[in-house]
């Protein structure tokens, strides 16, 4: 009877930003839909009270079904027998029962079948169903491959698997092979062109493929014989219809148990191009991982939401030494902090969203007119701060989400370590988020950039400038001397110019930037929303502070030859 | 071939989830404190109700309920599952009514609707418990029933007949019955499908005349262009109804007192965990035989 939307009224509070205004009417092409589809928005409001009602639905999904069937579906997970996968019994239970609700494709245009939803609703989705089962969001959110085929494939292609996508098909991205994780230039699946079918054939192995026996996948291969980097692979479709792809182990994870990991064996496999040939990884794959990026800080952000949750229920009913253990300060300041970390990188996530909003709704206008000059620059300034914020989100989110999963261990004591309670499922779910669809470190390395060149502080300095509520003016004080210093060091580091120290540092002067980053973002949340934000607020920027300082102490005081201490 | 089945739902106080101020001091259900639902077994009516459309495309699915305005939620909930339309047969002569007076209301409403094969409905309501109406509604129309339906396993459409497997003591049992017929569902049936992402956005306007006119709609212009957004209200008269056997006056059901029953414990003992007084527990209960 739980409703993990309704429950959790910060998630509307963020729904509701006065950006959302712009990215609906981008969105909707001035709600030209309405005289087509039955379901389509009549205006703004129309358009933000569907949001909510259909948000609604996933909350109840989630409270109702995917939640109480967690636990089993952790237990139990999908098998692999003659090169197909089943599903956990749970796991096919919820698939179902999102696709009877009509949630897959819920960002695809209404002709395929999509609700034509922004990503910022999409993505509270997945926050939402990642608080109920951070497994089940990895099939729910593998419907970002359909918007990297949207951008990409041709009409043809929409028609042919977009329309099944909407219809509650999965898909899959794959992309890792045995020799080539971080480093996809590396990728060796062959694709050969066949004359005589006029198609092309896949051959090879792929590892780690999540929801690797899925309907729809997207596959890098080198298309180019004789190549060894990124520039001779390209994009391909395979149509499980088609067969060729078995499915040959499927591995026995640490946590997301109830997300099939597969190890995939391309025989001749019948595939087709999509989009143009040497641009798979470095125009096709790079959009599809921003997006799978976002929904990773999603999954993470519903983890931590998870993790407090299930903290906060046990301190409140956990009595020692006569009385509620909420009540000791050394538990309070954990419950605290892991709220803060829960608001500060929700606020980021919602951030990241609404700049990706933008700029996508204007790329997609752009196929089908010119846009303005005034467009083409507010694309622009969106579409960098998009890439300059995901590896933040991601970076930032997942970190916090196995902190807070590890504290709310801590708050369990000796039941914490038990198998009995779900803060254990929690801890070993949130584990992978810091890893796939790159790790903190490369997320590091794909947003140090933004630092080096002021990216980062001129949001902070717009960030600044806008006004906040007369008794938050002090913990914004704060932040700009946060700012103060993390401009200092980042001059520093890049007057030295000496890169094996910045990539050294890089970690530190990036998250720097991200605590101020989201100290901000709090403030302004705390200023139209003080009741949900306020307490959040100030315990944040206090911690943020802190850590700022940390690491203004260790670069400061950090010489290029202390390198020789770490080198091993 | 297609199927026209009438659902048969009620709205509720959601009994399931009672706080303090869940009763009046008469002993009476406070409704203003308890959520209004949809009644639990109509849902999984409902739902068999749907899995026959699926299974017979071109069926129609047609809500009927009967209660004050508020009630056309139960309408838009059954709209937003995938039901076609539905009606609401709403009037002050319906209020006080009891199952007699209920079912007679319903039949009146069924026989105005006329075309259908198949009534389902769920077993009993959570506020009242008495599981009468639907048997009622098929002595009334001279159906045959089947109650206790936990899964509608097959309809043959040539042959107009219907095979249900129904929940009885111990297990379960299958039969066969004729078209059109009467069906009750048992809270074990599968639970209802959500709402649906699209169906809601396309039936969230759908209002009732009286909804209408207490609070001017957002989009007024809509009602005329997508005449499914204009619910039906049925009143006495609509169903050709006889006042004398509705509500209040077609009830024979009357309460005399209600009693307000409060669980207490009494000649309770309080027993240590020491093997004294557990082996002391053990002796007593083989002594009076609740175990052994």
């Amino acid at each position: 009877m739980a409703n993990f939307y309704t429950d959790t009224p910060e998630l509307k509070h963020h729904l509701n930003h006065p950006l959302m205004q712009r990215i609906v009417k981008l969105k909707e092409r001035n709600y030209a839909d309405k005289d087509k589809y039955d379901y389509a928005p009549m205006d703004f409001q129309d358009a933000m009270d569907s949001y909510d009602r259909v948000l609604e639905i996933v909350g109840e999904l989630c409270g109702d079904i995917i939640a109480p069937n967690a636990e089993d579906v952790d237990h139990e997970g999908p098998t692999v027998a003659k090169g197909r996968v089943t599903y956990a019994a749970g796991t096919q239970i919820n698939l179902d029962a999102a696709r009877k609700a009509g949630l897959m494709g819920m960002s695809m245009p209404r002709r395929f079948g999509g609700l034509n939803f922004p990503i910022v609703p999409y993505i509270m989705a997945a926050d939402i169903v990642s608080r109920a089962d951070a497994g089940f969001e990895n099939l729910w959110g593998l419907q970002d491959c359909a918007e990297t085929l949207y951008e990409f494939g041709n009409e043809d292609q929409h028609q042919r698997f977009l329309t099944r996508v909407c219809q509650g098909e999965t898909m899959s991205m794959d992309l890792t092979e045995p020799d080539a994780g971080s480093d996809l230039q590396s990728v060796m699946l062959k694709a050969t062109f066949d004359e005589k079918e006029n198609c092309w054939r896949l051959n090879g192995v792929k590892r780690f493929i999540t929801n690797g026996d899925s309907d729809i996948h997207l596959v890098l291969a080198r298309s180019e014989e004789g190549t060894r980097d990124g520039r001779g692979l390209s994009m391909f479709i395979y149509d499980k219809r088609n067969g060729g792809v078995d499915v040959r182990r499927i591995e026995n994870k640490m946590g997301i148990k109830g997300s099939p990991t597969c190890e995939l064996v391309y025989k001749n496999a019948k595939a087709e191009l999509c989009g143009d040939r040497k641009l798979g990884l470095i125009k096709y794959v790079m959009a599809l991982m921003n997006g799978a990026r976002l929904g990773i800080a999603a999954q993470s952000v519903g983890l931590s939401q998870a993790a407090y949750n299930e903290a906060l229920a046990y301190a409140k009913d956990r009595k020692q030494f006569g009385k509620a253990i909420i009540e000791f300060p050394a538990v309070y300041d954990m419950l605290s902090v892991m709220k803060a970390k829960l608001d500060a990188s929700r606020a980021l996530l919602y951030e990241t969203a609404r700049f990706v909003d933008v700029y996508k709704a204007l790329d997609d206008i752009a196929r089908e007119r010119k846009l303005t000059s005034e467009e083409r620059q507010e694309q622009k300034k969106y579409a960098k701060l998009a890439d300059s914020f995901t590896p933040l989100a991601k970076g930032m989110g997942s970190e916090y989400a196995n902190q807070n999963a590890y504290d709310c261990i801590q708050i369990h004591g000796g039941s914490g370590f038990m198998k009995d309670y779900t803060c254990e499922r929690l801890y070993r779910d949130a584990r992978i988020t810091s890893i796939y669809e790159g790790t903190t470190q490369l997320q590091t390395v794909a947003a140090i950039r933004y630092v080096t060149t002021g990216a980062y502080l001129n949001q902070i300095r717009a960030y600044e400038a806008q006004p906040c509520a007369p008794e938050l003016e002090g913990l914004k004080a704060r932040l700009k001397e946060m700012a103060d210093r993390f401009a200092a060091v980042t001059n520093e580091v890049n007057e030295l110019k000496n890169q094996e120290f910045q990539d050294f540092v890089a970690r530190r002067l990036v998250e720097m930037a991200a605590f101020t980053i989201m100290g901000h973002l709090l403030v302004q949340e705390a200023t139209t929303a003080p009741e949900l934000f306020a307490k959040s607020a100030n315990v944040y920027v206090r911690h943020a502070e802190a850590e700022v300082e940390k690491h203004f102490n260790f670069i400061r005081k950090f010489q290029p030859e202390d390198l020789d201490n770490y080198r091993k | 071939m297609s199927l026209r089945i009438v659902v048969l739902a009620k709205q509720v106080p959601d009994t399931r989830n009672v706080g303090k101020d869940a009763m009046t001091a008469e002993g009476t259900v406070n409704r203003s404190a308890l959520p209004a639902i949809f009644n639990p077994e109509d849902l999984n009516a409902l739902e068999q109700a749907l899995r026959l459309k699926d299974q017979h495309p071109g069926s129609t699915v047609t809500l009927l309920t009967m209660g004050p305005g508020r009630a056309a939620s139960i309408i838009r909930e059954g709209l937003f599952r995938g039901a076609d339309n539905g009606y609401l047969l709403t009037d002050r002569a319906f209020a006080g009514a009891d199952t007699l007076a209920t079912s007679y209301a319903l039949s009146m409403a069924i026989r105005k609707i006329k075309d259908y094969d198949i009534i389902i409905g769920g077993r009993q309501a959570i506020d009242g418990d008495t599981a009468q109406v639907g048997p009622q509604v098929a002595e009334k129309l001279g159906l045959t029933q089947i109650t206790y339906a936990e899964e509608i396993l097959h309809v043959d459409e040539a042959a107009r007949t219907i095979t249900v497997k129904r929940h009885i003591d111990g297990g379960v049992e299958t039969v066969e019955g004729p078209l059109p017929i009467v069906i009750t569902v048992n809270g074990s049936a599968a639970p209802c499908r959500p709402r649906n992402a699209k169906l809601v956005q396309k039936y969230k306007h759908a209002l009732t005349p009286t909804e209408k006119a207490q609070q001017a709609p957002a989009y007024p212009e809509l009602y005329e262009q997508r005449p499914y957004l204009n619910l039906v209200e049925w009143s006495v008269a609509d169903v050709d109804g006889d006042l004398a056997q509705c509500g209040l006056s077609g009830s024979p059901t009357k309460v005399k007192t209600i009693q307000n029953i409060v669980f207490q414990a009494k000649e309770s003992k309080t027993l240590t965990s020491s093997d004294a007084d557990v082996e002391g527990l053990i002796v007593e209960l083989l002594a009076n035989h609740t175990i052994g």
